[in-house]
């Protein structure tokens, strides 16, 4: 096989690959049939394409392929086993869902993934193995679990799904905002566990954040009149950009030290546009609401240009929607700019996050500011203690050893 | 339709309940009891005695063995439960939210086995 039909069989399969699923589980109603047939009919493409060439519409010819597959399947299975249950189900007469509107197959399997119902963890690997199609050997290695854990993982709730009788629907206009919401979490968690983790050197990790941000965009384009989506979307772009900059040496960049002639302009300028859909939209939350930080952030050319009051002002908003000690600590390094790190520290010092290490770290360098060494020093110990990532050890270990050196 | 058991949890620490407490706890299930019949949902239904009136038997053995209290040590144990049918889970979920609100207590949701 020539390397531009590989590329182009990996390329079909993960963008093919929820549609397919997500049409059988539909139809057939059963995630074990959806998915073996889908593998089947991939094989079927592999053994097919490269002598015959890429049907004009691969996605149609995998869809058509699993179908006959799990037919099949389900056939000699009734015969075998009479199960009366699964083979009526093969003249289900429900009409395909109309692609490009909320009632999408993958927005309901989707939904379906992302059920409250289901543990947080679950939901994020159900979401990578059926939206993402991505393998258990790939999810395990991104999560740092064995393949057999994360492999039970998955197993068991596919289980719940199905002795529970987890729908396969979008939730109704009620229920709708709540349950975007578990979604909206669930593709930003995968999109966290990629970007903080990440060393840059580790590539299955870094298509995590790549794997979130095409979820983002299949969300917009199924749900374009949630802004929030469109919110999380330009959020996840905007950091996205800063990744070259943000590790050099393995070590961590605080946003105020990074090369931002290496910021990815592209991301940036796709990241504002969004950013201002939402303001015309006009129906403020939390994700659109990071993401403005993050485009004031993204707008100034220097460090030094960055418009603190904007950005102090937009986290007040952020706490009325989200009042979280994270946004208030977050809140009080605008403020450290904006009224100087005294005001700063009286605020971090009266929230309650001794366990986070970011609290620990703003404290050190509000300390640090203000030239009482030593408190400054236990607060990077602490931080260092508190957190597991190299390049952030790396980053708090360094700014210590400069303390000890004044 | 698939049927599921809606457990209601009791913490046997918890103080009892006064009389004025009780009244509009006791009104609340009767309201939602009769919602659940009147949807067609309505399986079965029923509250239980504390665990001061259990008694396990055990003929798993050669000689049954009758012992007083109840199977496990547990922190909570089942006050009540009811039986209904739901198309799904999302529907059962529904339904446990309301009987949790009306009952104040929380509401484990378990699907029967499906013959």
């Amino acid at each position: 096989m020539t390397q531009d039909l590989e590329a182009e069989l990996t390329r079909i399969h993960r963008e093919e690959y929820a549609v397919v699923v997500a049409s059988l589980v539909r139809r057939f109603g059963d995630i074990d049939v959806a998915e073996d047939a889908a593998s089947e009919a991939l094989v079927a493409a592999l053994e097919h394409w490269p002598t015959s060439g890429i049907p004009p519409n691969p996605g149609g010819w995998l869809t058509t392929t699993a179908t006959r597959k799990a037919i099949d399947r389900i056939r000699r299975e009734s015969n075998r086993d009479t199960k009366h249950q699964q083979a009526a189900m093969i003249i289900d007469p429900t009409p395909p869902a109309d692609p490009g509107v909320v009632d999408d197959d993958r927005l309901r399997l989707l939904f379906t993934c992302c059920h409250p119902a289901l543990s947080p963890e679950a939901r994020v690997a159900l979401t990578l193995k059926l939206i993402g199609g991505l393998t258990v050997e790939e999810i395990a290695a991104a999560f740092l679990v064995p393949d057999t854990t994360m492999a039970q993982r998955i197993t068991r709730a596919k289980r719940k799904i199905s002795d529970a009788h987890i729908p396969y629907r979008v939730p109704q206009a009620a229920d709708l905002p709540a349950r975007l919401g578990g979604v909206l979490a669930v593709v930003y968690l995968i999109f966290n566990e990629g970007y903080l983790s990440s060393s840059g050197a580790d590539s299955i990790r870094d298509d995590l954040c790549l794997e979130a941000i095409r979820l983002a965009r299949l969300l917009r384009a199924l749900i374009p009149t949630e802004p929030e989506i469109t919110g999380l979307l330009a959020l996840m772009l905007l950091t996205e950009a800063r990744r070259p900059a943000r590790v050099a040496g393995g070590e961590l960049v605080t946003l105020g030290e990074q090369d931002r002639g290496r910021w990815d302009r592209d991301l940036i300028e796709e990241g504002h546009a969004l950013v201002r859909d939402c303001l015309a939209i006009n129906r403020p939350g939390h994700y659109q609401l990071l993401a403005a930080i993050n485009a004031v952030h993204t707008d100034a050319p220097a460090a030094a240009d960055t418009d603190w009051g904007q950005i102090a002002a937009l986290y007040d908003q952020l706490y009325v929607v989200s009042p979280t000690p994270v946004v208030a600590l977050n809140r009080a390094v605008a403020v450290a700019e904006l009224d100087g790190p005294v005001v700063a520290l009286a605020a971090v010092d009266r929230l309650e996050l001794s366990s986070y290490h970011a609290w620990h770290a703003t404290r050190a360098d509000l300390l640090r500011r203000l030239g009482r060494s030593s408190e400054a020093a236990a607060a990077y110990d602490a931080a260092i203690s508190a957190t597991d990532n190299p390049a952030e050890r790396a980053y708090l270990t360094r700014r210590r050893g400069q303390l000890s050196a004044d | 339709m698939p049927q599921y058991l809606l457990s209601v949890a009791i913490d046997p620490t918890d103080a009892v309940p006064s009389p004025e407490e009780i009244q509009p706890i006791f009104e609340a299930v009767d309201a939602f009891n009769d919602k659940v019949r009147e949807s067609g949902k309505w399986v079965f239904a029923g509250g239980l005695e504390g665990i001061d009136a259990a008694t396990t038997v055990d003929a798993t053995g050669t000689e049954p063995v009758v012992t007083d209290g109840p199977f496990a040590e547990a922190k909570e144990y089942l006050g009540g439960f009811w039986i209904i049918e739901a198309a799904d889970l999302d529907e059962a979920l529904v339904w446990a939210k309301e009987g949790s609100a009306a009952c104040q207590g929380r509401v484990e949701v378990r699907p029967f086995q499906s013959a």
